[in-house]
């Protein structure tokens, strides 16, 4: 399997590393919302066709990547920074040194 | 002359005597045979003994897809088991075993099973150890111990127990065009596209690539067809863009037009030439593959069908005019098509006897029957083979009037007597590679065999893999193949000339006689007509079940000689045609790979190792070194004449007494920097780093999200924007997996740049009461007191002209240092302080003796944070910040992590004081009928020379609350059992006094 890194392009699927269901959104760290928490620690899409997933490009650029998979196919469609994706709920409660 | 060697003919080189042993006897051959073709040539026919039932069985085919004839080879005390004797090539020297027999294969005691055939069909191991549910045997263990007969009885080669000694290779391959198969068809496509200028590789099972026209009586282009692709081979070896691969079976498909071959790149000599690996696994990346693998002839099942004697028409076709061999004196054929004629013509003109020609068809085409005509002997059509004869060795064959409409026979049967009987079923085209890369195969009524699938990938067929089976055919679809996985448009050219025999190769629909006996499916995995039919009997309608219930093709020949016959009787059994029975997925390898070819360099002597840069030292002072990972650290510096406890003893005292050295440059350094960094340490440790001061280091705990601790370590404020983080030497790659997940999925918003720096960084820990000493004797440019470097402060100054930066920190819990260094400047400042060091009597110390200080001081490392334990399990809940949150807050106090019934770190006390192992369970009582009822186990022990005794860490349910009480250790594996005491895991200077002193 290929999957096309952004920056270092089409590279061996034995150079990255799986990390995991890409569709998961981690809600915000203050909230204590267990059903929140837990679907983001354990409850994972298992399609059969399209999937997103994220891989890290671990022997190269180490960026992540949000890979859209096809389970049945192996068919990469898409392939971006998972960075761009947004995974999280807004962190509200502190700013970052930037902003600080 | 060997007795069955033509006079003449055949592709061996009759120059050279190849000297060989089988079975213990001495046989020769000639360069180009293989041990099966070789072994023919001496008369044997007798080659190992059948999987269930040992029957006799002799060589069933001239190929890969070999079901009958695997021997093991014996080279020095190394067994290779399985290899199929059509396969291996003979050298001088070569040793090979039959198999599956004893005491040897003429006599062979576990014939016997023969007589238990009822005992032994299909789904016999499922019925029979599941046990008995009635009668006296029920609920016993009788059949288990029946059972370790039974397997010992019916199975393969048995391997060795020898290490092998062999080197194998891995190799990547990029190419624009990969041809599998070089026969006809492959060696026009690979010209084809060779002459398109693109990078072509051309991968053959064989040690000659020509394929067919290596057996072949045919002439192309007006000279023999094994001339012919000679001449061909030549031209392409001379050609810069193609690489030639013989002896390489391309065995898996994979995504992305990924392609895995072996190459078996010794395996025809006795020992590989110096530098050459025994097998080369390649992974081919290529732009369009070309299938050119032609078809495999199919067995016809009927009684006695798998007596020695009894072969593929084809094979026989290939053992004379390939190896000069003629596997009989009078010879019979059996078949449902025409390609068996060929096979008869072939054998005539060797000076075989043909003695008679069954066809089962009633009308046959006029080129068969001319053919018949023309090598003499019987002649009968509409007819059928119902019965073998003879022992060992084939004798004669029984034949009735076969109507292949209905299926029944009538008249009287007749024998024959024959010594040797073709057999043809049809052909399959070899789609394994295609069934990969696509999508369902496609069934030909016509052919009586499945046809390629639509492609999923870049591959395009040609020749027998099509389902045609003419040489003419095979030439003009291999060129068009080469062009347009060249990417060249079509174009039409001269193609070499070949003679039509005229023969017809459609099969009648009939791959099974119904006749009283034993008619083999599957000859490897023993599995008979009758054990399909039973399996249907049973209930088994899938074909998947079918499979597994009577294991059919599953062998190590996969079924690639009894899946559609299987699939025939099944169909009939269920009445449905073929594809509605459907046919299973060939998946890889398409054939046995070599477990070593597969894990190559990864495996022995060039593994990769970790080495510190003091690693030279080390072994010049004594160390016994120890594996951790892939790093090689050292465990004791043991003084001659002492144990592994006396050094690491003396190595604990002497640092407590006064002062060692230990390399701690393993554990893992990751560079935090960025004006986000101290953010993003707060958000992943569970206590403060943000308002660290710079010049301070502090310990801090990670967890993972789900709560559960997963590790922790020291970081260092070097600077506002700029952390030093340690992590445990096991968990380096996980926690650098781990934040850069984080920084870059979850906090791309954070400025903060994470590198590794592990082996950028030598690092010494010098510890005990004298090392502030050594220190001050060797450290400038800054000083050691308390006042310029208090507990957890960083300094910057020189050892000996280098560069250091010392952080004062404890996990001995004496007053100690860590000493960090540019790697390059390692061994340079260890020597430096062990110069120093030398007035105060410093001993450099190892694992075992940082281990036995860290349990005296109740440290928790791997062996506690194993993935299962808390925070509070571990009594580090002081550690846990209640004013921001981390990773792992939300889910650290959910239910099941909190409240009674947890495991957590306790000290053990072996009052017996005798040793206890890592491993042992803690229970509350010992009972005489065994053990049961764990509280907990044991972690780590040590014996503390401090405390003068053995003592231990051990995970024990609700432990704090079982401290100052009994309990027992149990460790029924190595029978040490014995009653302890359960107390604090600080067994040494819980208030820090020394550390911070
Ligand atoms: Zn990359």
């Amino acid at each position: 399997m290929l999957i096309t890194c952004p920056y270092c392009g089409p590279r061996d699927v034995s150079e990255y590393s799986y990390q995991g269901d890409g569709n998961r959104t981690r809600p915000d760290p203050a909230s204590t919302d267990q059903e929140a928490w837990n679907a983001y620690v354990y409850d994972r899409l298992n399609p059969r066709g399209e999937h997103h997933e994220i891989w890290q490009h671990s022997g190269g650029c180490r960026a992540h990547l949000k890979v859209t998979r096809n389970t049945l196919t192996h068919v990469i469609s898409s392939v971006g920074f998972a960075r761009d994706a947004g995974h999280r709920k807004s962190d509200g409660h502190r700013k970052t040194g930037a902003e600080a | 002359m060997s007795p069955r060697r033509a006079v003449s003919g055949g592709r061996i080189d009759r120059l050279r005597t190849i000297r060989f042993t089988f079975d213990g006897h001495s046989y020769t051959g000639h360069a180009g045979d293989t041990l099966a073709s070789a072994l023919l040539a001496n008369g044997v026919t007798l080659f190992g003994r059948s999987f269930k039932y040992h029957r006799p069985r002799g060589v069933l085919t001239a190929g890969v897809e070999e079901p009958n004839a695997l021997v093991t080879v014996l080279s020095g005390a190394v067994r290779e088991p399985n290899i199929p004797a059509t396969m291996l090539e003979v050298y001088d020297g070569l040793i090979a075993e039959s198999q599956n027999r004893f005491p040897s294969l003429e006599y062979d005691v576990g014939a016997i099973n023969q007589l238990g055939g009822k005992l032994l069909g299909a789904g016999f191991y499922y019925k029979t150890f599941m046990g008995p549910v009635i009668g006296p045997l029920k609920g016993t263990r009788f059949w288990m111990f029946c059972e370790h007969f039974i397997r010992r009885a019916a199975g393969l080669g048995r391997a060795g127990t020898e290490r092998e000694p062999s080197r194998y290779e891995r190799m990547n391959a990029f190419c624009d065009v990969l041809v599998v198969g070089a026969g006809p068809a492959g060696l026009m496509a690979a010209k084809a596209a060779a002459d398109k200028g693109v990078r072509v590789i051309l991968a053959d099972l064989d040690a000659n690539p020509g394929g067919s026209a290596n057996w072949s009586d045919e002439t192309i282009d007006g000279m023999a067809a094994a001339d012919w692709a000679a001449e061909t081979v030549r031209e392409l070896k001379a050609r810069e863009n193609v690489r030639m691969l013989p002896r390489t079976t391309v065995w898996g498909y994979y995504d992305n037009n990924t392609l895995a071959a072996l190459e078996r790149v010794a395996d025809h000599k006795l020992a590989p030439a110096k530098g050459e690996p025994r097998h080369r696994q390649w992974t081919i990346r290529t732009g369009a593959v070309v299938l050119a693998t032609g078809a495999l002839e199919r067995p016809l099942v009927f009684p006695g069908n798998d007596r020695p004697g009894v072969m593929l028409a084809s094979a026989v076709e290939r053992y004379v005019n390939q190896y000069g061999v003629l596997p009989g004196r009078k010879f019979a054929i059996f078949t449902n098509n025409d390609s068996a004629y060929r096979a008869a013509l072939a054998l005539k003109k060797a000076g075989g006897e043909i003695a008679a020609i069954v066809d089962l068809r009633e009308k046959i085409s006029p080129a068969a029957r001319e053919i018949a005509g023309k090598v003499g002997g019987a002649h009968h059509t509409g007819h059928a083979v119902i019965d073998t004869e003879g022992g060992k060795q084939l004798t004669g064959i029984k034949v009735q009037r076969f109507d292949d409409r209905t299926g029944v026979l009538s008249d009287d049967p007749r024998n024959i007597p024959a010594d040797c009987l073709l057999i043809s079923g049809g052909w399959s085209p070899t789609i394994h590679l295609a069934s990969q890369a696509g999508l369902n195969p496609v069934w030909s009524d016509e052919l009586q065999a499945f046809l390629p699938p639509q492609a999923t990938q870049n591959w395009v067929g040609a020749g027998g893999f099509n389902g045609g089976f003419t040489t003419a055919g095979a030439l003009a679809e291999g060129h068009a193949a080469g062009l347009k996985a060249a990417g060249a448009p079509a174009a039409a050219i001269e193609l070499p000339a070949v003679d039509d025999d005229g023969l017809d190769p459609k099969p009648a629909p009939v791959l099974e006689i119904k006749a009283k006996g034993k008619a083999f499916v599957d000859h490897q995995h023993d599995v008979t007509a009758d054990d399909v039919r039973l399996a249907h009997q049973e209930g088994f309608v899938s074909v998947e079940h079918l499979k597994r219930y009577t294991t059919l093709g599953m062998a190590t020949d996969q079924g690639k000689s009894s899946n559609v016959p299987g699939l025939a009787i099944m169909a009939d059994a269920l009445g449905k045609q073929i594809p509605e029975v459907g046919t299973t997925r060939f998946r890889p390898p398409f054939a046995p790979v070599s477990v070593g070819s597969l894990a190559a360099e990864r495996y022995g002597d060039i593994r990769p190792d970790r080495l510190t840069p003091m690693h030279d030292w080390h072994l010049e002072n004594g160390a016994t070194m120890y594996g951790a990972g892939l790093w090689h650290r050292p465990m004791i510096y043991a003084l001659p004449g002492e144990t592994v406890e006396q050094a690491y003893v003396r190595e604990t005292k002497t640092v407590r007494e006064g002062v060692g050295l230990v390399d701690v440059s393993t554990l893992g350094k990751i560079a935090v920097q960025g004006p986000d960094a101290g953010e993003f340490l707060d958000r992943v440790y569970t206590n403060m780093f943000s308002t660290l001061a710079v010049g301070k280091a502090r310990y801090g705990l990670m967890l993972r999200e789900d709560g559960l601790v997963l590790d922790d370590g020291t970081t260092w404020r070097l600077g506002q924007h700029d952390f030093l983080m340690t992590t445990t030497t096991a968990n380096a790659g996980k926690v650098m997996q781990h934040l850069e997940y984080l920084l870059d999925v979850v906090w791309p918003e954070l400025k903060v740049q994470l590198t590794s720096v592990t082996d950028q960084w030598a690092g010494a820990a010098i510890a005990g009461p004298k090392s502030r000493d050594v220190l001050a004797a060797c450290l400038t440019g800054t000083k050691a007191d308390n006042e310029t470097l208090p507990f957890m402060g960083i300094v910057r100054g020189e050892i000996d002209g280098a560069p250091v930066m010392i952080c004062r920190l404890s996990f001995s819990g004496e007053l100690a240092y860590e000493v960090y260094c540019g790697a390059g400047h390692g061994t340079h400042v260890w020597e430096a302080l062990m110069k120093a060091g030398k007035p105060f009597g410093i001993v450099p110390y190892g694992l075992e003796a940082l281990g036995t200080m860290r349990i005296e001081k109740g440290h928790v490392t791997g062996a506690e944070i194993d993935g299962r334990t808390t925070a509070r399990d571990l009594h580090l809940d002081w550690m846990l910040s209640k004013k921001k949150p981390f990773v792992g807050s939300a889910m650290m106090d959910r239910e099941g992590l909190v409240g009674e019934g947890r495991l957590q770190l306790v000290g053990i006390v072996p009052l017996n004081n005798r040793p206890v192992n890592g491993g042992a369970h803690i229970v509350e009582e010992l009972y005489e009928d065994g053990p049961r009822d764990s509280i907990g186990h044991v972690t780590a022990m040590c014996y503390s020379p401090t405390l003068g005794k053995y003592i231990a860490l051990a995970l024990v349910k609700d432990g704090k609350s079982r401290r100052g009480t009994r309990a027992f250790v149990s460790d029924p594996l190595r029978k040490r059992f014995g009653p302890v005491e359960i107390v604090s895991h600080h067994f040494y200077d819980p208030e820090g006094n020394r550390m911070h002193g």
